[in-house]
């Protein structure tokens, strides 16, 4: 075991948590965003909207992400293409994050949703006796309320989101698992870097972890 | 201000509102009682259309408000309403409690909203709380504060549902002051409740409900000192004897 060889390559493999991190924090933002929608949507009295919502989280969570990704990948182009009739070239990255996106609204859409629900009637009705519309009841008194409960659930699906960028080796997005994987196969010590990868994730998600733990503790009290 | 025809409710089966016909005129206070599951909270809720009705007409200040045609925002802005369980928004101050409503739907100017909750606070004797959080505060105190935030739309009518029931004793009195301010200030007022001191004090007339239906209405001391009907009867005796 050699690790002498990880210390040079640390500037290289800081551009690939750079497209680790960058990814993650679009796609948790653009995921809790549509997941939102979602939820308001799966609240919905009318059928066809929150069957819609209902239709479209089933789905997505009963896919594997890998395949999500892979098919975003072909898909994303092709669907341009036919709506603007041009070829547009999308990239790698740009797929990816519509992928995680999409993908992960079905999870905060399910959390988001029983926030939502776990805030009580007796909100919603005093914000209409004061002449709120539902927008604004929403946005000025359930959904305030509703995040702050939902906030350590919210992040630690973003904990597994973290994780689950690796997955975009799989249409050779160098992010930070891809490039140690290549930096230990040109050095030929495919095995330490793979080591310290692993040691990577694992600080990171536990330590937020512990973070969001502590976060739990104090909106408790 | 109020006027109720012929209004019918059912929950499924239930027949929950069976031909409420009712009148509240223009500075009158209007206190509504009944044994519990009567319809009496379900009856004010449909006021402001917080429940729906099934049949019949009601009217606010010349709008008829199951009209769907009817702006339901505008209207509730003219109403206000004060819950059994104050529903204070728990993630705001108190001052942003009661300005809230009057920058957001009114489109009140911030520092014009400050000054007027501080005003309606300092009527309800709790000016010092502005900062405070709702849970900071006693039972009694979040529903004075819910009275301001009501009153903070400068509303035509005020609509109280059991306003003292969710209280302990000790607290129900600061809320009934409160109260007996307003109505003695010439608001329009309706309350579901069961504190007959504060009835007899300053209701213009007692309406008494039961299955749905009004079964009397009276002039306070007409009411307790003689009421015409069995059930009527029933119940005094039953309040009499807690």
């Amino acid at each position: 075991m050699d690790f002498s060889q990880i210390v040079p390559a640390l500037p290289d493999l800081w551009e690939g948590m750079k497209l680790t991190l960058e990814l993650l924090v679009m796609a948790v933002v653009g995921g809790i965003a549509l997941g939102t929608v979602l939820a308001l949507l799966r609240l919905s009295s009318n059928p066809l909207l929150s069957g819609f919502a209902k239709g479209y989280v089933n789905i997505f969570r009963s896919v594997p992400l890998l395949l999500v990704i892979i098919w975003f990948y072909l898909a994303v182009p092709m669907l341009l293409n036919w709506i603007t009739g041009d070829f547009v070239p999308v990239g790698a990255f740009a797929s990816c994050l519509v992928a995680f996106m999409m993908f992960e609204a079905a999870y905060y859409c399910e959390i988001v949703r029983a926030g939502i629900q776990s805030i009580s009637r007796g909100q919603v009705n005093a914000a209409y006796a004061l002449g709120m519309t539902y927008g604004q009841a929403m946005r000025l008194v359930i959904l305030p309320q509703a995040f702050r409960k939902m906030m350590p659930l919210l992040l630690q699906q973003s904990i597994i989101l973290f994780q689950d960028t690796s997955l975009v080796y799989a249409v050779g997005l160098m992010d930070f698992l891809s490039s140690a994987r290549s930096r230990g196969d040109i050095l030929g010590l495919p095995h330490e870097f793979l080591l310290f990868a692993g040691a990577v994730y694992f600080m990171v998600s536990f330590f937020a972890s512990q973070m969001v733990k502590r976060l739990q503790k104090r909106l408790a009290v | 201000m109020i006027r109720l025809t012929n209004v019918h409710k059912w929950f499924k089966d239930l027949h929950v509102l069976n031909g409420v016909n009712l009148n509240v005129h223009q500075g009158e206070v209007v206190v509504v009682c009944g044994p519990s599951g009567s319809g009496k909270s379900t009856l004010i809720r449909t006021i402001n259309q917080l429940e729906t009705i099934s049949e019949g007409e009601i009217w606010v200040d010349g709008k008829n408000v199951t009209d769907p045609k009817t702006d339901l925002n505008a209207l509730r802005a003219e109403v206000g309403f004060v819950f059994q369980h104050f529903n204070l928004y728990p993630h705001l101050s108190v001052l942003d409690n009661i300005t809230l409503s009057p920058i957001r739907v009114k489109k009140m100017g911030k520092a014009a909203a400050e000054q007027l909750a501080v005003e309606l606070l300092d009527r309800v004797g709790l000016a010092h709380k502005k900062d405070a959080f709702p849970a900071q505060l006693s039972g009694g105190q979040q529903q004075r504060v819910a009275i301001a935030r009501g009153l903070a739309m400068q509303p035509k009518v005020m609509l109280f549902d059991e306003p003292t029931s969710a209280l302990d004793p000790e607290m129900i009195g600061e809320v009934l002051q409160v109260m007996r301010d307003l109505a003695k200030s010439g608001m329009t007022m309706m309350c579901v409740t069961h504190e007959m001191g504060f009835a007899r004090e300053v209701a213009d007339y007692v309406v008494f409900v039961d299955q749905g239906q009004v079964v009397e209405q009276a002039k306070p001391e007409e009411f307790f000192s003689n009421p015409q009907h069995e059930r009527a009867k029933q119940f005094l005796r039953q309040l009499r004897s807690h």
